[in-house]
Order: structure tokens, then sequence, then C-alpha cells
């Protein structure tokens, strides 16, 4: 049998130590496999566990059980080989962009990192702001040198988390098409997780929606929009399908994540 | 700013002059308005010294008049005095708080990032600072004389003990985010500390060491007034024998303004060394 799964994900369980109290299981039992060039969202409601997941793959968390495999290899800790966006700017304030760029490619020689630091802020469109500290761009500025950050690692596969969340919704959709377009040249393997359930749709070839309490797979859904994307495909009839079976799916998880289910369910039936 | 030109702009029109708002709760101000206050201030307390000592408010005998300062201040100067005095206290202070820096950065910093150090060093570190490094100086006193060797070490333990809890604070104030960031990056440990937590606690800790060098001044005086024969805080216990208030008047206006030139010092350096904080705007 070919193997061609880039990722796997095999029976991985997360449970928290609570003091004086039993211990919270925050995934329960996960098993997904990403294949080389797809493009993969997790989405759920807050507290799904959804993070929690991408750090295990990124090596940050540990797993209580289960394995993880990447090339067939297991991960354990940390690797260049999985580059990662978090949803917090996390560029490094005493760098300038192209600093930032250059941080992880020390192992390089010098021409070399700043030729591949110039290459990725041109993919980001952020060339002439190469010399920028962070504090002098704006927060989508910021994310796409973070982007192009992981981006120059060249790693095997793209970890992001909540990258646009901190950002309005103008910026954000930007943001959605420069992602579609790097994706388009590179036919990148890209782990994303959101709680947006447009930017899912609009970005993945898999949606796998998480439920709640503890976090597992409610289903995963092949998005069958084709490529390549625009975000005015966000009004055709079949996205709008899409979209009401995830919503569908993902309100009760949420009702049932906040602790509501009493309340609403009082407010339904009277 | 914005206020200034909207009244510009209501007078050029010919309305009504604009009702100037009340200053707001943190707004800034121009440096020169800024600056122009602090001279004010300053002039205040010289105005009000001025008047209670010439006026015979007080004793001149317990409040020399500025004159009498001024006139003290000179010869104390002429006669080379001063400036080794200036030189004998400025050096201590320096040997003082540079070991005790040098000892406190290495030591703050791995107790920042390794919980098992901090659990080691921490506990017994508190247990000294609670006692008085002045309470030190009789012990010290009796190991090693009047030696310059028992001041720079009673300054060490007035120093140390509070600067390298505060940095190892300014070292766990580094946003979890970027220290995640290290690692997925392919960063190990050491080099995690040394190209992420250390630059990115740099800031706090230099702010930490202008701080701490308020305190080395406070117990370098308090060094020379016990068992000392040199240096500014001897000038001023001695002076107190004959009961010299304008020369313990200078030795403590020098030791201030020392010490606002040392704070001076600190924040160039802090601009010099951290151009990303103050850059601003696209």
């Amino acid at each position: 049998m070919i193997v061609t799964d880039l990722l796997r994900i095999e029976h991985v369980s997360k449970s928290f130590k609570a003091r004086k109290a039993a211990p919270l299981l925050a995934l329960n039992d996960i098993n997904l496999t990403l294949a080389e060039g797809e493009f993969m969202s997790l989405l759920g409601a807050s507290g799904c566990g959804k993070s929690t997941l991408l750090r295990i793959v990124a090596g940050l968390e540990e797993p209580t059980t289960g394995n993880l495999f990447l090339d067939d290899h297991e991960l354990v800790g940390p690797g260049r080989d999985r580059g990662m966006v978090f949803q917090q700017y996390t560029l490094f304030p005493w760098l300038t962009a192209a600093k930032n760029v250059e941080f992880a490619l020390s192992d390089k020689p010098a021409k070399e990192r700043t030729d591949t630091a110039r290459e990725y802020l041109s993919v980001v469109g952020l060339r002439d702001f190469a010399d920028h500290y962070p504090s002098q761009l704006s927060g989508g500025m910021q994310q796409r040198v973070a982007i192009a950050r992981a981006l120059a690692l060249r790693p095997r596969i793209l970890l992001m988390d909540e990258p646009f969340g901190a950002l309005d919704a103008q910026t954000r959709g930007v943001m959605q098409e420069l992602l579609l377009s790097i994706w388009e040249r590179d036919r990148l393997s890209v782990l994303f997780v959101t709680h947006d359930v447009e930017e899912s749709l609009i970005l993945s070839d898999r949606v796998c929606v998480l439920g709640a309490r503890p976090g597992r797979v409610r289903e995963v859904i092949d998005v069958n929009l084709p490529r390549p994307r625009q975000l005015e495909m966000q009004d055709s009839k079949e996205f709008r399908e899409y979209k009401h079976h995830i919503h569908s799916l993902i309100h009760d998880e949420a009702v049932r994540a906040t602790g509501l289910e009493d309340l609403l369910r009082t407010e339904t039936s009277t | 700013m914005s206020a200034e030109s909207a009244v510009v702009e209501s007078e050029s029109g010919g309305g009504l002059r604009r009702k100037r708002r009340p200053y707001h709760l943190f707004e800034s101000i121009p440096t020169r308005q800024y600056v122009l206050i602090a001279l004010l201030s300053f002039a205040a307390i010289f105005g009000l010294w001025a008047i209670a000592s010439y006026g015979k408010w007080v004793d001149n005998l317990f409040l020399p008049t500025p004159t009498q300062v001024w006139n003290s201040a000179v010869s104390y100067a002429a006669d080379g005095t001063m400036w080794q005095d200036i030189k004998v206290s400025v050096t201590r202070i320096l040997l003082g708080f540079l070991l005790s820096t040098v000892v406190a950065i290495p030591v703050g910093v791995l107790m920042g990032v390794n919980k098992k150090f901090e659990a080691a060093v921490e506990p017994p570190v508190d247990f000294i600072r609670y006692m008085p490094a002045v309470a030190f100086i009789p012990l010290t006193l009796i190991w090693f004389g009047t030696t310059e060797t028992q001041k720079i070490v009673i300054l060490f333990i007035g120093v140390f003990f509070q600067e390298v809890l505060l940095i190892m604070d300014n070292v766990k104030n580094v946003p979890r985010p970027l220290v995640d960031m290290a690692y997925t990056l392919g960063l190990s440990q050491w080099r995690t500390i040394w190209k992420v937590v250390v630059p990115a606690s740099l800031p706090g800790i230099v702010d930490t060491l202008r701080i701490c060098m308020g305190w080395a001044w406070t117990y370098l005086v308090v060094v020379e007034l016990v068992g000392a024969n040199d240096g500014l805080g001897f000038r001023i216990q001695s002076a107190q024998r004959y009961l010299d208030t304008p020369q313990i008047l200078i030795g403590i206006v020098i030791i201030g303004v020392l010490g606002l030139g040392f704070d001076f010092a600190f924040k160039a350096l802090y601009r010099w060394a951290f151009p990303y904080l103050s850059v601003r705007g696209k």
C-alpha cells in the first residue's frame, strides 16, 4: 500500500490536570490525515480544543495519548518542518521585517539569507517595508511578515492558528485572498484553525468540524468548490449550502460549549 | 496641536473664539511645555529656600543662604577636595553596582526561565533581602575593616538581592508566544534564551538597572557615613561635627546632581539601544 498522507494524527487525546477536580478532557481520540498539498481547516466554537490540536501538531504541547506522523516520521517536539503562524502578533519587535524573516535562517550564508527574506517579503507584498520595525506596521502587515517568515523555512506543512482573527473584516478578506494566491502558487499543505465558517469554506479542501467537551471530530466535509477560488464565491448557492450545513452542525456544539443549553432550551420551548 | 489649530482657524474665519477644552487625563503635552514646567518647579524650590533663608524665617545655622552655600562650594571646589570626593564615591558606586549587575543578570535570567533554579535561589534571596543591608555594616567592618572591599560588599548586599528579583520578573514578562515562535523556528532552549528571551526582556532590565542605581547611591552614602575617611558621604558626616550646614547641603546636592546624571545616562542608553520602541506609524 502506498502511503500518500503527509500528516497523520492517530488517536490523539489531551487532558489537562485540574486542581481539586477531575482532569479536563480537551481532545478525545482525534484521528485525521492531511494529504500533500491539501488545505484543511479545523473549525469549531471556542473551547473545542482546535488550537490545542494545532499546538500538539506544532510540538508545543504533548498529547496525553496517541501519535503524530509527518512523512511517516513520528513527531516529537517542535521543528522547522512545520511553519507556524499565530493569532497574536509574534514578530520579534527588536528586529526589522527582513531580519524577522531571516531569523530562522541563521545556518545559511548571509547572501542567501537576505535573498530569501526579500523573496518572501515580495510574496506577501512587503518588499518596500523590509527595514521597518513591527511597531511601524499595521496588524495586517505584521501578519504578512509572519507568513513570510513561516514560508521562508520552506516547511513541509504550514500551521495557522486563527492568523486573521485579530484583524478587521476588510483586512481579513484581503489576507484570505493573499493566502489563496500563495496556495495556488506553491500548493502548500496547510492546517488552518478558525472559528469563522466562511473563512474555512473559502480556503479549504476539507473542513474538519470539531465538537466541544470533549473536543472530537464531528464531521469532515469535502469542499468541492472550484479552484482557483475568489471571495465572490461566498454568494454562490453551493457555498451557502455548505455554510448552512456547517452552521447547523456547530450551533448546538456552541450552545453546549457555552453551557447555556438549559437556558436556551427553555426559551425556545416557551 | 489640534486645539491650537482649531483656534487659529476660527480666528481667521472670523467666527467666535473657540472655547478651550480643559486638560484631559493622560493627555500628552509638548516637550517645551514639559521642560518649562519642570524648570518652574525647580525655581519654586529655590525661591522658597531663598525667602526662608534671606528672610531669616529660619536661623542660618540650620538653613544657610544660597550665597553662603555658593561661597562654601567655591572653596570646596578650589582646593580639589570636591573632585577627589566625587572620584572616590563614583568609583565605589560603579564597582559595587557593576559587580552586583554582572552577577544579577545571568542569575536573574536563569531564575526567570527555569522554575527549578528559581526554587533553589529565590527563597534564600528573599530571606537576605529582608535583612536591612545597613545592619551588615558592623559585621563587614569586623570582616574587612574600613577597606574598599567592605564598602563594595555593602553596596552589593544592598543592590544585588533586589536587582536579581526584578530581573527575574523582567524575564518572566517576556510574551510566551514569542518563545513558542522561537521553538517552532527550530531554536534550542539555550538559543531561545539568548536570541529571544534576553533581547525581549532587555528594555525592562535596563529600566531595572536604572532603578537599582538609585538604591546604590543610598547605600553608598550610608557606607561612607560610617567608617570612611573620604568620599561625599564622609564629607557630609564630618561637616556635621563642625555645624558646617553649607557643606552638608553641597554634599547632598552633588549626590542629587550625580544621581540625576546617571539617570539621564540610562535614559539615553535606553533610547539608543532600543530604537524600535520609539518609532511609530508608517
